[in-house]
């Protein structure tokens, strides 16, 4: 019955048919929509927390800034991580890359005593040249990315430890607050905005005041309007411009592409180069965040970034997927790990329950694939 | 598919006057030691089909991967226009209008029908810093609209390729060559894979390419396929053009025979050369 053409073929009663193909095609619309499943998923990971962390506190002011705080952090990454595998290739030095990037800032800070915002300067230019290296090393051998950012991922991580022994002999590198104190960079990457707002919504027994008197959120902490930013700007290129056909076609048929003009090569390197802006800006916000920079910093993150953007439906192997289903792949990631703490729940389940997630979000792309290329 | 239609587009070619659309004499094409095109010479005039028949191995797709800027030959003439032509990519020769349709690089599956018709050619409405715009909106019209004119109406141009038939993702590729100005189309065995009703969509559409006035070089294995829409027949055998007939010179059999035939004699020789 759903069979919709043949019986068109067959009675091509305009009014009757038009009104039907509407409603199916409506509905189908729906179902390829890659963050389809993200968005169920979300709904109920907060119908779960809702029940089982309730009267915790998770649903107050603070207990919301502290799971959008951790989920915002992943989203940053994530949004870059999406782009990547949507455009077929994918990004594992963004962890190291985070670490380093942090080096890059408090090492010539601290030692050579570079004022903070040429380092934070430095640390941007420098991965974005790294992120160039990883495109060009990809692109131009044809090796797969996996390879050749799993190499990086050793690479960065063995420098961040090595550069930090050797400058430092420790490998945490403190002193980064006093040295940003007042900068316009430490604002950016670790104030926060709509103090006035938060100091109202407490004066009016809205939200919570802390013993001190103050508010209980002070305000947006930049690192959230760093991830909104970067979720906003990356959904409106891939879904409405040019470069974001560009990135579909290069995931989708690299040599497809190439055969009408789309340049390929391109496109995948400047996400590389988005993925390590992305790790940098991440790496900043702590920076600024703890006011020190750690060689630890960014473990597993990539495989974080990457979960993310895998429930929230792109799929591994390119061509498909969304920065919606990203953000809400890594909203659903901060929400069960601090909702885990919330309720008492051991950490560990942590871990089980994000590899369980994981593997429910791959069958289902699977199947959304499925029906996205079955019409008839 | 009436014989009218037929004479029509063949009196509409024959009025096209002027040198052929593309011509290539004796190319020659060598990788390393292996002669792939040893003197291939054939041309493609407006309003005509050129079949280009042989068998594996004959060289039909490093002659089409020549024509289309791919390969360089190593010797002999490629005149487009009748002006001699270097191309140094497959862009060069988009540009000069001659488009190739891959059998099975057209579409990208998971993609929309819109975003695998306008990719690489996307209509901007805007440009905001480094960013331009995709004008969605008439790109989902003109989708819809040359969809229509093939005969496949669908149901929403924002749907996947993947839910076309071969037959219907080939048309859209050969529409998406037209609309964006192709004179020349190479048709890499786009029937091959197809059933009978689906082959026939395709032929079909070929000819409303050709009645349009554009030249077709339609690559195929399939002696009936080329005799349904073809005007002239080249048949390729081990990298020299055994000859190049014209609709009216030669039978259907005769042309079969010559592709068949040649089959028999390598078989034979292959048993012979393994004993004797």
């Amino acid at each position: 019955m759903a069979e919709g053409s043949r019986i068109d073929a067959v009675a091509p009663a305009a009014a009757a048919r038009d009104e039907r193909l509407a409603r199916q095609s409506g509905l189908r619309r729906l179902l390829s929509r890659p963050e389809l499943g993200a968005a169920a998923g979300a709904v109920l990971v907060f119908a779960f927390f809702a029940v089982a962390a309730h009267g915790t506190g998770m649903f107050a002011a603070d207990g919301i800034l502290n799971w959008t705080t951790v989920s915002a952090q992943l989203m940053i990454i994530a949004v870059g991580a999406a782009l990547l595998m949507i455009a077929g290739e994918f990004d594992l030095s963004v962890g190291s890359m985070i670490g380093f990037a942090g080096m890059m800032i408090a090492l010539p800070t601290i030692i050579f005593h570079w004022p903070i915002t040429l380092s934070v300067l430095f640390a941007f230019v420098g991965a974005l040249l790294i992120g160039f290296l990883n495109g060009v090393i990809v692109v131009r051998t044809g090796l797969p990315s996996f390879i050749v950012t799993l190499a990086s991922l050793y690479i960065l991580r063995g420098l961040t430890i090595a550069l930090s022994i050797l400058f430092t002999n420790r490998t945490i590198v403190g002193g980064v607050k006093e040295a940003a104190q007042g900068s316009v960079v430490s604002f950016l990457f670790s104030g926060t905005i709509g103090d006035s707002f938060f100091a109202w919504l407490a004066d009016h027994n809205i939200i919570a005041r802390l013993p001190n008197g103050d508010p209980s959120v002070r305000g947006v902490p930049m690192v959230i309007v760093w991830a909104l930013v970067l979720a906003v700007i990356g959904h409106i290129v891939l879904s409405k411009t040019r470069f974001g056909n560009w990135i579909f076609a290069s995931g989708g048929d690299a040599n497809a592409a190439r055969n009408v003009g789309v340049p390929v090569g391109a496109v995948k390197i400047s996400l590389f180069m988005l993925t390590a802006f992305c790790a940098t800006v991440f790496a900043a916000c702590e920076v600024f965040e703890f006011g020190s920079a750690a060689s630890d910093r960014g473990l597993l993150k990539e495989f974080e970034a990457i979960i993310a953007a895998v429930i929230g439906g792109c799929l591994l192997t390119g061509g498909y997927g969304s920065v919606i289903g990203a953000c809400l792949g890594a909203l659903i990631f901060g929400v069960v790990q601090m909702g885990i703490l919330f309720t008492g729940a051991p950490n560990d389940w942590f871990r089980v329950f994000l590899g369980a997630m994981l593997l429910i979000a791959v069958l289902f792309n699977n199947l959304i694939r499925r029906q996205v290329v079955s019409g008839r | 598919m009436t014989m009218g239609e037929q004479n029509l587009a063949s009196t509409a070619s024959s009025a096209i006057g002027g040198p052929p659309l593309i011509e290539v004499r004796n190319i020659v094409k060598n990788f390393g030691p292996v002669v792939a095109l040893a003197g291939v010479s054939m041309n493609v005039m407006a309003g005509q089909v050129l079949c280009l028949l042989g068998d594996n191995g004959a060289g039909k797709s490093t002659l089409i991967k020549t024509l289309s800027g791919v390969h360089q030959p190593t010797s002999g003439e490629f005149l487009v226009d009748g002006r001699s032509v270097v191309f140094s990519s497959p862009r060069e020769a988009l540009d000069m209008g001659i488009a190739t349709v891959y059998q099975d690089l057209a579409m990208i599956p998971l993609l929309s029908i819109t975003r695998n018709f306008f990719m690489g050619r996307e209509p901007v409405k805007g440009q905001l810093g480094p960013f331009a715009f995709m004008d969605m909106a008439y790109a989902d019209r003109v989708a819809r609209d040359e969809m229509r004119r093939i005969g496949i109406d669908i149901r929403d141009p924002q749907q996947a390729v993947g839910t076309l038939s071969g037959g219907e993702r080939q048309c859209v590729a050969i529409a998406r060559a037209v609309h964006f100005g192709a004179k020349v189309l190479i048709l890499d065995e786009p029937t091959s894979a197809l059933g009978v009703a689906q082959t026939s969509m395709v032929l079909k559409f070929i000819r409303q390419v050709r009645a349009k006035g554009l030249g077709v070089i339609f690559i195929t294995h399939n002696v009936r396929h080329a005799f349904a829409v073809g005007d002239r027949f080249t048949v390729l055998n081990r990298g020299r053009t055994l000859g190049t007939f014209a609709k009216a010179e030669i039978k259907l059999d005769a042309l079969q025979q010559m592709m068949a035939g040649d089959k028999e004699l390598q078989d034979l020789s292959e048993e012979l050369g393994g004993t004797v």
